[in-house]
């Protein structure tokens, strides 16, 4: 066999390196900015790009698409070449995939604070954003899978069988979760509403934690722990088995996370199941990244890039601990709506995900510019501020949840709310918000000190730009058909190909033709007293989605009596089908609305209070965390989209009757009117086109419509 | 409950791709060897300088 001499391109994987550490930086100073705003409500700075609402989408979307993102093609770019003894398939493409990941970047940070969302959570890019995510994503599978048909070794290594399946499986996941119809450059409803959409959406987030932020991970961490520690892997096997076991039971796991929600019970009951199930797989790989170290415990002693993968791996066997735990419903119970949850996907996030691509970058970057790291103490000072800042974060916010479930599920020997007022259970758990932003600060002061310390290595040595390397070709395969060769056995040769292509091109066409047809036939109303938003309220509607104020107000009143005595009557599944998206939330920072308008309600507010609140919460509500909203009161609705909004509804089964599109406005201003003259009793004067009158409509439209059904 | 029955034919279909590429792997050899994969992968071709480090 002729032995071939090839280049590695190192460039590609400095530039995805690169913009990993830039935009960490970036996605945790956004972090630790909203962080301080929970603590602190002045930090919204009565601008609304800043406000908490918008911040917080901006956030999550950073670390999870820019940081990890960048971080998995890195490790993608470095590592695919090596196990494959082969230069990516295409230079070109390449640069594609970083330029325009890149630039879908800066598109994000820059509509999201502007309020264009789709408003469900990670999920929150606009349409046109989505579609060239959508493009980029496929730039990115055809030059890995061009890369593994071209490879010079026959054996397709576990790494690699991680990175296939999160390019296949995001690529189903994001599609089917952002089908939505567009009436603006940057605005669309999602095509299903409610609890429809409730479900695809966790369905997609659910599996965006399991093949973004787990998948590709893995494979980092079959690749980058081994090499740095320079011993194969505890058990090949094992890997190969907890791979295939993972992929196929993640996919089920969604419904998990609308537990005792407007859901079906054997959908909860499925999700439920799969989830416990998962631990297995999960430990799988905790298990054989650290064994993989038996023996080399001495060493992680002195690297500190060993320290990082151990901490990391154990983050994650730690967090897919909590995962299936948390999944159970006696305990969902009562971690759901608290920052659990949020303890929870920051010990992900920062443990497993930060780590394992701090490890890889500290261990890549000597390499990469051929010279020594510049400073192992600093290295080694960044993973224990990293470490301690970690525990900071999660350890308080473990502590909030509890105390404040606890109150709020706490009775008086009366039979009464022990609680009442929500505002308590918060000020009770501020301590605790102190903390945590410390525990961000000091993440991101250890960030800092890797971005020095990385800027000072690259500068000591030079980029190997193109790192030589050879290898036996491996028994050329030609892809064309051979003389003599039948054609099916032509096509049985190339099957993998065949088969990979056509189930991407058959699954994305029948999605994009099927699914919205369906929805649109399902959205029939089972509560005949559920009626479709009026023009106003729609607007309203709107508003609280550009705001962002799902990720802080729930509506979904679980069938609980301290929900129920709190909130009002359960939430049922039903009176969300004119939901274009669902706005469940999924933390409640403030009290749920799904009950706001009932009049005579547990939290039923006046006009003039809602007109009030909003100008500044903190006049009603002294020691409230919620941002003031005073451009509501200052800035129009925009009346020409009215239309196009109505029309797109009835594209989607909401049934306006025919012509309504052209006598919204009309309808708006009657309503609008109305709504103001009641303010003007309260001496409030404002006029009848402003946003805050369309949110006060759309606020106490909230969980009406059922109480009519009852009269 | 449209929904979650068009999720379920979307995941199986996934999972029958999975199903598919692991009855690949299996065909194709992948998995006959089940240990040295793990030792190959940590012998690289390594830059002179790195190589002179470990020496």
């Amino acid at each position: 066999m002729e032995q071939q001499t090839f280049y590695y391109d190192n460039k590609i994987v400095r530039m995805f390196g690169g913009v990993t550490i830039l935009w960490g930086v970036v996605g945790v100073l956004v972090g630790l900015l909203i962080a301080l705003q929970l603590a602190f409500p002045v930090m919204n700075f009565n601008l609304p790009w800043l406000t908490f609402g918008r911040l917080r989408p901006l956030h999550t979307n950073a670390i999870i698409f820019a940081f990890v993102g960048n971080g998995i093609f890195t490790a993608v770019y470095y590592s695919m070449q090596r196990l494959l003894k082969t230069r990516m398939f295409s230079d070109l493409l390449g640069r594609i995939h970083f330029w325009g990941w890149q630039l879908i970047i800066v598109a994000a940070a820059i509509t999201l604070p502007l309020g264009y969302t789709q408003g469900k959570e990670y999920a929150e890019l606009s349409w046109p954003i989505d579609i060239a995510v959508t493009l980029v994503w496929v730039v990115f599978g055809v030059n890995m899978l061009g890369t593994v048909a071209r490879r010079r070794v026959q054996h397709i290594y576990v790494a690699i069988w991680f990175y296939i399946s999160t390019f296949i499986t995001i690529a189903v996941l994001w599609i089917v979760n952002n089908l939505s119809i567009p009436f603006g450059w940057f605005e669309s409803y999602s095509v299903y509403a409610g609890v429809q959409d409730a479900l695809v959406q966790w369905w997609y987030g659910h599996n965006a934690v399991a093949f973004f932020l787990t998948t590709p991970m893995l494979g980092l961490m079959y690749y980058f722990l081994p090499k740095a520690a320079n011993r194969p892997v505890y058990s090949y096997k094992l890997s190969i088995i907890h791979f295939w076991a993972l992929i196929f039971l993640y996919i089920w796991a969604g419904p998990h996370h609308l537990l005792y929600q407007a859901l079906p019970a054997w959908a909860q009951s499925m999700g439920v199941v799969f989830s416990v199930m998962l631990l297995m797989p999960s430990w799988g790989g905790m298990v054989n990244g650290l064994l993989t170290l038996r023996g080399a415990w001495d060493r992680v002693r002195d690297s500190a890039v060993l320290k990082f993968y151990v901490v990391g791996v154990t983050a994650y066997g730690m967090s897919t601990f909590e995962g299936p735990m948390l999944s159970l419903k006696s305990v969902n119970a009562i971690s759901h709506f608290t920052d659990w949850t949020i303890a929870h996907v920051h010990i992900g996030a920062m443990g497993w995900n930060g780590f394992m691509i701090f490890g890889m970058i500290y261990w890549l970057w000597p390499r990469l510019f051929n010279t020594k790291l510049k400073s192992e103490g600093l290295a080694n000072t960044h993973f224990w501020i990293g470490t301690l800042g970690m525990i900071l974060y999660a350890v308080p916010l473990y502590w909030a949840a509890i105390t404040q479930v606890l109150m709020w599920n706490e009775f008086t020997a009366e039979g009464l709310l022990a609680y009442p007022n929500f505002m308590e259970t918060v000020t009770q758990i501020l301590p605790m918000y102190y903390l945590r932003a410390l525990g961000g600060l000091l993440y991101l002061i250890g960030f800092l000190i890797f971005v020095y310390n990385m800027i000072a290595t690259a500068r000591s040595g030079k980029l190997v730009a193109e790192e030589e390397a050879s290898a036996p070709a491996l028994t050329p395969m030609p892809s064309k058909r051979q003389p003599g060769e039948t054609p099916h056995r032509w096509v049985e040769r190339r099957w993998v190909a065949f088969s990979i292509w056509a189930f991407v091109a058959i699954i994305i066409g029948t999605l994009i033709e099927i699914v919205p047809g369906l929805m649109v036939k399902s959205n029939v109303p089972t509560i005949k007293s559920v009626m479709p938003y009026t023009p106003l309220e729609l607007a309203g509607r709107d508003i609280y989605v550009r705001e962002g104020c799902y990720t802080c107000h729930s509506q979904q009143i679980r069938p609980f009596r301290a929900e129920t005595e709190r909130y009002g009557e359960y939430s049922k599944a039903g009176e969300f089908v004119y939901d274009h998206p669902y706005q469940w939330g999924s933390r409640r920072m403030g009290p749920d609305l799904a009950r706001e308008g009932v009049v005579g309600g547990p939290i039923y507010k006046s006009n003039a209070w809602h007109y009030k609140h909003m100008l500044k919460p903190q006049d009603l509500v002294p020691t409230s965390l919620m941002p003031a909203y005073p451009w509501l009161i200052s800035d129009q609705i925009d009346l020409e989209i009215m239309p196009a909004k109505i029309r797109a509804m009835q594209t989607l089964g909401v049934p306006y009757a025919e012509g309504f599109d052209e006598l919204a406005v009309a309808d708006m201003a009657k309503q609008g009117q109305a709504l103001a003259d009641d303010l003007k009793k309260s001496n409030i004067d404002v006029a009848a086109d402003r946003e805050i009158i369309a949110m006060i409509a759309y606020m106490q439209r909230l969980g009406v419509d059922i109480t009519k059904e009852k009269k | 409950m449209y929904a979650i029955f068009v999720l379920i034919i979307i995941s199986l279909l996934v999972a029958i791709g999975f199903l598919i590429a692991f009855i690949w792997a299996v065909k194709n050899n992948q998995y006959e060897d089940d240990y040295t994969p793990s030792v190959r992968i940590l012998f690289d071709n390594e830059t002179k300088e790195s190589q002179e480090e470990k020496k």
